[in-house]
């Protein structure tokens, strides 16, 4: 299939990620369409995480960590200087593998933690907020009777739907999601995932995910990792029955190693 | 009830389906009228359709390799598309089957000498019913339908060999009609061919619907009233 | 070895090591009833002796002189409460701010070096703090006073409390405030609003148990709140306190005065105690990060 005419909303070139002495992300260069799923899939270790938490620049918050490299979004590339890291989050959102609503707040604090601690006090914005952040999270109905239980209350599932609530809060273009249904049962994963296929619509959405089939039923692109290296990315359909690569052939088919 | 990413999927699939089996349909009908009414006109009309089909049949292919890759279906999905891929093949072949009696028809009637067999136009009109029915039988997801269609596909073969040992009596006869008789043969032949794939397309949805294989089982494939 | 000769021999040895592990269970039992009964037999001594000196004047009234009938302790109640108010005052934001430090900055090499001083100082001997304090305050302000003690208190609170929140702070996931930073918040209001607020009761219990130690503190009070009959008349007075009053009446020769030693130190224990059983009750139950 041709490349979309859209131009990538994301745009990474040479991206290089370090732990220490241990070269985690090596020259990665890619297009991320917006409004679109684009999945992570690689073997444990294949540098998959490492590489979207580059893309909000959360990898530089772990001591040892370096980064070189650029990515622009929207035109800005985020590694450029005097590029302040906490207003690049804003707009790239993270949900990440567990469940992890703030302990020892409420549904409704845990959605507008974000716009309160920035600021916005004022009671009609914050409603609104919540109301709309936890509508497209699709938690709104389960919990509307209770937004002043503590987050920490719900269940696996929800709470992950409260994250992704929070995250969207601050209205982010692009939500980069870190293996977020390893740690849900089916059900749950289903929902989200649902969720997901529901969220492109609005946000351009980078998911790391060690589920391949996760990855297929979900994903418009997919990018397949190894060992820090990007081998292969393409439409999630031809990569997932005519890869290019052999490489991604043995992975996929369950071959490697 | 959840609704799932892969419904839409099945759906689209279902649609380009329904799309390809009433062109196949219209092929069918297309070729039995231009022999019953001596219509070259329809004659071009089936090879039209033939190409639309042949479209058809590589979209409907990607789509079920594409739901295989992607959705890993289960259950009645999973019967679903080996069905829709299985029922793919057969709409294909039918409707290279029509284009076959095209050509025996347009032979037929390049050549101004006839045979009279009543038998045709019965057989034909027999399989026309078949794959209307099978089709019908398709869209509803209808074991019943299904099952019937299988009965009628003993009567379409004891058409074909009436319509064999008549044409073999008419070409012992007289020789200058075995040029004739042979594309008469040809064509019931084809008819004949076309109600097996019906006939396996009956099966196919059979087995999407209930999960049972009454292929190669005589005692499985009687019609639900026979069987009660 | 088959399957049934394996099974038959651990048949045989079952019996024995069953009575082994009876055997080890017994012995530990009793030795954490040896462990025990110091406890037990202070209580219980502090009980025969003080229960007597107990009556209502022992919390109303101030000390009188020897000879005289009744008198009590309300002044070092009062005192005692003063002292570690201020204490607190001064030991616990130190003591999370450090505890802050060490866990989310605890990294470097400096942070080290404070991780290892506070270990210091909370080996220190409690009267070494309180000659400290007496060079650093007693001295400059002229005399003896309640902030004085107070500040000796909050110093031996510190590395309690430090280490005592650093602990919790890390008991927060990482995951919990790389979700803060995720949301674009800078990485001290994550710490302060999200991280410190999400484990304020378990914070709260290394306090209140800090709080209760320094209660009983007597040495670091000798020479910075030195002691007082009367009533305070100023935070830059001496004070009286219960550890230094117990102290002052235990080692006079006045039999009355002892009687109210014991019934001091029955006071002070049970206060202790009160106070560790309410903050076990209230905040250990819901602590952070226990997964």
């Amino acid at each position: 299939m041709n490349e979309p005419a859209t131009p990538p909303i994301l745009q990474v070139k040479n991206l290089n990620a370090w732990f220490g002495e241990s070269h985690a992300v090596k020259d990665v260069s890619v297009s991320i369409p917006p409004n679109a799923v684009t999945a992570v899939i690689g073997p444990s270790g294949c540098g998959k995480s490492t590489f979207i938490r580059c893309l909000n620049r959360l990898h530089e918050e772990v001591p040892s960590a370096g980064a070189s490299g650029e990515v622009i979004l929207s035109g800005m590339n985020i590694y450029g200087d005097g590029v302040d890291p906490v207003g690049i989050r804003r707009k790239i959102g993270m949900v990440f593998q567990k469940p992890n609503p703030f302990p020892a707040l409420s549904v409704f604090d845990n959605v507008v933690v974000g716009l309160k601690l920035a600021g916005i006090r004022r009671r009609s914005v914050l409603t609104d907020v919540v109301e709309r952040s936890l509508k497209q999270a699709a938690l709104w109905e389960e919990v509307k009777e209770k937004l002043h239980a503590p987050g920490t209350s719900l269940s696996g599932g929800q709470q992950q739907r409260l994250c992704i609530a929070r995250a969207l809060a601050v209205d982010p273009p692009v939500l980069l999601m870190d293996e977020p249904t390893s740690a849900l049962d089916p059900i749950a994963t289903a929902k989200i995932e649902e969720l997901i296929l529901d969220l492109k619509k609005q946000v351009t959405i980078v998911i790391v995910t060690h589920n391949m089939q996760q990855a297929a039923r979900i994903s418009d692109r997919t990018a397949f990792f190894l060992m820090g290296e990007l081998v292969e990315f393409g439409e999630t359909s031809s990569v997932f029955t005519v890869p290019k690569e052999e490489r991604t052939e043995r992975y996929i088919t369950g071959k490697f190693g | 009830m959840i609704s799932r990413n892969i419904d839409t999927g099945l759906s689209n699939l279902n649609q380009k389906l329904l799309t390809m089996a009433g062109h196949v349909e219209q092929g069918v009908e297309c070729a039995t009228d231009a022999w019953r009414f001596r219509n070259m006109v329809k004659i071009q009309e089936v090879y039209a359709i033939e190409r639309r089909v042949n479209q058809c049949h590589m979209e409907v292919d990607a789509a079920c390799v594409q739901l295989l890759a992607l959705q890993q279906p289960m259950a009645a999905d999973l019967r679903f598309i080996v069905s829709c891929i299985k029922i793919n093949n057969d709409l294909e072949r039918m409707v290279d089957l029509a284009v076959n009696i095209a050509n025996n028809t347009e032979f037929y009637l390049q050549n101004p000498q006839a045979i009279h067999v009543d038998d045709l136009s019965q057989m034909s009109d027999e399989v026309r019913v078949m794959v209307r029915e099978v089709l019908d039988a398709f869209v509803k997801a209808d074991e019943r339908l299904a099952r019937r269609v299988l009965s009628r596909d003993d009567r379409v073969d004891a058409y074909k060999r009436k319509i064999v040992s008549d044409c073999l009596g008419e070409m012992k006869r007289d020789p200058s009609n075995i040029e004739q008789g042979m594309n008469l043969i040809f064509i019931a032949k084809n008819l004949e061919r076309i109600g097996d794939h019906a006939t396996n397309i009956a099966e196919d949805v059979i087995f999407s619907a209930s999960g049972q294989d009454v292929r190669h089982s005589e005692s499985l494939r009687k019609p639900p009233s026979e069987a009660e | 070895m088959n399957s049934a000769m394996l099974q038959n021999y651990l048949n045989e040895g079952y019996a024995k090591r069953q009575w082994l592990d009876r055997f080890m269970r017994a012995l530990l039992l009793v030795a954490s009833v040896i462990a025990l009964l110091p406890l037990f037999s202070v209580l219980l001594y502090l009980f025969k002796n003080g229960l007597p000196g107990i009556q209502l004047s022992f919390f109303t009234s101030l000390p009188k002189p020897v000879g005289e009938v009744g008198g009590g302790m309300a002044n070092a109640l009062v005192g005692t409460c003063t002292l570690v108010s201020i204490g607190t005052l001064v030991g616990v934001p130190w003591g999370i701010a450090t505890g802050v430090f060490l866990s989310e900055y605890g990294r470097s090499r400096f942070a080290s070096v404070v991780r290892f001083c506070t270990d210091m100082l909370s080996s220190v001997p409690s009267i070494v703090i309180g000659l400290f304090v007496y060079a650093l305050v007693v001295v400059p302000m002229g005399g003896f006073s309640a902030i004085a003690g107070g500040i000796a208190l909050g110093l031996l609170m510190i590395p309690t409390v430090a280490r005592s929140s650093e602990e919790m702070l890390r008991l927060v996931p990482t995951h919990i405030r790389e979700a803060g930073l995720a949301l674009g918040l800078p990485r001290w209001k994550v710490i302060l609003r999200i991280v410190l607020r999400g484990c304020v009761s378990s914070i709260s219990t290394g306090v209140i148990l800090a709080v209760a130690r320094v209660a009983g503190e007597t040495a670091p009070l000798l020479f910075t709140a030195l002691n007082n009959q009367h009533w305070s008349e100023g935070l830059d007075q001496p004070i009286a306190s219960l550890p230094v009053q117990i102290y002052t009446y235990a080692i006079s020769p006045f039999n009355e005065w002892n009687t109210q030693a014991w019934a001091g130190a029955l006071v002070l224990v049970f206060l202790v105690f009160v106070v560790n059983i309410l903050t076990r009750a209230f905040f250990v139950s819901d602590g952070v990060g226990r997964e």
